[in-house]
């Protein structure tokens, strides 16, 4: 595709996201407005994590896309494909392999290194949009680190249901400072967010990006006497045996039978290779055979 | 199960030959051509590229063949088009002034210098389905004119000179480009119109309909619409001279408001402005509604909490095309975030069941446990 530059946006406007991711790494957890490009792909789809990825993307980089913890979601195929044909880099499934990681929903369960990049897909960046519809007002809010509202509904989450009724896009604090949104990832993935990669947040709908460098303080908004836990279906995957892994919830029958399974499809098919066998991996293999 | 999640790459393809024949429709009717498109579905043309932004006929109309006839679908194309095509530099302003009107109609006044030109207009038309049509689209002869050579000047400027309409500051600096500066708030007028004139049609249309059903009414009249072919001139550096670059079809309307006063402003009229690419006259008047509701402040009225004044509100959410993704996307998979949620909900009901049984075993009784039924064998 000769018709395009290399990662489809033109080289100006790839600046103009760095000076964006720049700045986002700069002030961790602090919304920049950038001046979000329409993509080939539709709004709400991933194209802030798309631009986010074309303006940090080399020739030398091997890219993974995953969506849901999985690289064969359609989505994750469609953006995977829309870079090897536009920049034609080396793309891989597997985690520790790639360099630069788009993700929508997840992070990965094999602990990211320094030299990856971890781009996600952010929907709504505003972590008080729910609670404040106004961007004036939640901008003014965040300037002058003004989140009490947030803490009254958690408090009334409790008061309401006995536990905190957030179970994905859970708060978190950044360095001390800005609320921020970690985008509709499972609170499961929430103590990840501390990691050695360089986390990208791309908005483009709302045009904002924000990030949070590596080894940077992030903590789940909790209080003393109700603190913040992550939770995951009570199994292990039937597939692998992973206890440690975030998993996906089947229904197998008209019956409602269940199985469950690692969200995160390279750490499962990882640990397969390496010869871990969970409950149903055997009877499975039957059906497929 | 497992193997359906699988095949992604496979479907996607299949999907993609599928909708290509899909769009083909019957193969033995003739295919539609982009000419036919755009010579014949002009005004479905006008509004693609209205809100697409970018002035390209045969563009837009390849864009409407190609995304089946789904209007939206079709801006949608010309939008990720228009964004990968280099800046040149900016035009002078158009004088629609010195517009070539084709229709040029008045509400406030009988006459005026210019004169009322109907025009191709549905305006008087009778709405009942031609059958004639089907079988053939012949015309009839057309009786021609001498073409008005005159100048159309713009009503608002009559009463202008009577210093009965608020004056209108002089934009001297090249407006912020909405495309190329993210929208931030509270946003200039000029950039509230880029984002109005590119918004959908739709959506104007009934924002600038509340209005008019009390919802911030401002009593507009419309002063003037026109609709012609302007001259785009712009100045070339390596040639150290303005050159006409085209020509394009625009549709204007200028409202003019009843207005008391307020606590800064004498009773005046006030202004509301539309301007549209190509035949888009609908449009046009929403925009200048829409406008008018959203001047609150400058003019000193009051905020009435209608969603037509609300700057934020109307802004966020006008564009289809940020409108459509995020609406559509709820179609992929949230299989993780569900699943969170399912957690979530049977614990919740595991604490409210619990809390049932003990309240049984007390003397009121009232348990609803037996209601509760756990969902799913966890």
């Amino acid at each position: 595709m000769t018709d395009y530059n290399f990662a489809y946006l033109d080289e100006q406007t790839k600046r103009m996201i760095r000076r964006a991711i720049l700045k986002g790494l700069a002030i961790p957890g602090y919304q920049v407005p950038f001046a979000s490009r329409e993509m080939p792909m539709p709004y709400g789809w991933g194209t802030g994590g798309v631009q986010v990825s074309a303006a940090v993307l080399t020739p030398e980089d091997r890219f993974k896309v995953i969506d849901q913890g999985a690289d064969d979601t359609t989505n994750a195929v469609s953006i995977r494909r829309f870079f090897e044909k536009t920049a034609g880099v080396a793309v891989t499934e597997a985690t520790a392999e790639a360099s630069v990681i788009q993700t929508r929903h997840r992070i990965p369960e094999l602990p990211l290194r320094e030299d990856q990049i971890l781009v996600y897909q952010v929907p709504i960046p505003e972590p008080l949009r729910f609670l404040e519809p106004s961007e004036v007002e939640t901008r003014k809010m965040h300037s002058l680190e003004e989140y009490g509202l947030m803490h009254v509904k958690l408090y009334e989450d409790i008061s309401q249901h006995g536990t905190i009724a957030t179970a994905y896009a859970y708060p978190v604090k950044v360095e001390g400072r800005y609320v921020m949104d970690p985008s509709p990832i499972p609170k499961f993935d929430n103590p990840k967010l501390e990691m050695a990669g360089v986390q990208l947040f791309g908005a483009g709908r709302e045009q904002r990006i924000y990030a949070v460098p590596p080894y940077t303080q992030v903590v789940s908004l909790d209080f003393d006497d109700y603190p913040f836990a992550p939770t995951k279906a009570d199994h292990a995957c039937d597939l692998c045996g992973a206890t440690d892994s975030y998993l996906d919830e089947l229904i197998m029958d008209d019956a409602g039978g269940r199985m469950f399974m690692c969200s995160d499809t390279d750490y499962c098919g990882t640990r397969r290779v390496a010869g871990h066998v969970g409950a149903q991996a055997a009877a499975l293999a039957e059906d497929a055979a | 199960m497992y193997v359906a999640v699988k095949g992604g790459e496979r479907a996607i393809d299949n999907a993609h030959a599928w909708l290509a024949e899909e769009r083909r429709g019957d193969i033995s009717v003739p295919e539609l051509s982009v000419d036919q498109i755009r010579e014949q579905m002009t005004l479905a043309v006008n509004r693609v590229m209205a809100e697409g932004s970018l002035y390209d006929p045969e563009l837009a109309a390849l864009a409407i063949k190609q995304s089946r006839g789904d209007l939206i679908e079709a801006i949608f194309l010309i939008r990720a088009y228009r964004t990968t095509l280099p800046r040149f530099g900016g035009s002078h302003p158009v004088d629609t002034a010195a517009m070539d009107c084709d229709r040029r109609v008045s509400a406030t006044f009988k006459d005026a210098p210019g004169g009322q030109v109907l025009g191709p207009t549905f305006d008087y038309t009778h709405r009942l389905l031609d059958f004639q049509l089907a079988a053939d689209g012949q015309v009839g002869e057309v009786q021609k004119t001498e073409p008005n050579t005159g100048e159309t000047p713009h009503i608002m400027g009559f009463l202008d000179r009577e210093g009965l309409i608020q004056t209108e500051p002089e934009g001297a600096e090249a407006p912020d480009d909405l495309t190329r500066s993210p929208l931030e708030l509270p946003a200039s007028r000029a950039l509230r119109l880029q984002a109005l004139t590119r918004g959908d049609e739709g959506f104007l249309l009934s924002m600038a309909y509340s209005t008019q059903r009390g919802y911030a009414r401002n009593h507009a009249f419309v002063a003037e619409l026109r609709i012609g072919t302007v001259a785009v001139e712009m100045d070339i550096p390596e040639l150290g001279f303005t050159i006409d670059i085209g020509e394009i079809t625009l549709t204007e309307c200028e409202t003019v408001n009843q207005f008391m006063g307020s606590k800064t402003e004498p009773p005046q009229f006030t202004r509301g402005y539309g301007l549209v690419f190509g035949m888009t006259e609908r449009k046009a008047i929403s925009m200048a509604l829409v406008d008018r509701a959203l001047r609150w402040k400058e003019l000193g009225e009051d905020n009435l909490g209608a969603p037509a004044q609300d700057e934020e509100f109307v802004l966020y959410h006008a564009d289809n095309i940020q409108a459509t993704g995020f609406l559509e996307h709820i179609k992929l998979p949230h299989y993780v975030d569900f699943q969170s949620e399912l957690e979530l909900v049977r614990k919740l009901r595991r604490n409210v069941q619990a809390a049932g049984q003990d309240e049984s075993k007390g003397p009121s009784g009232g348990s609803f446990s037996g209601k509760m039924k756990e969902g799913v064998g966890s």
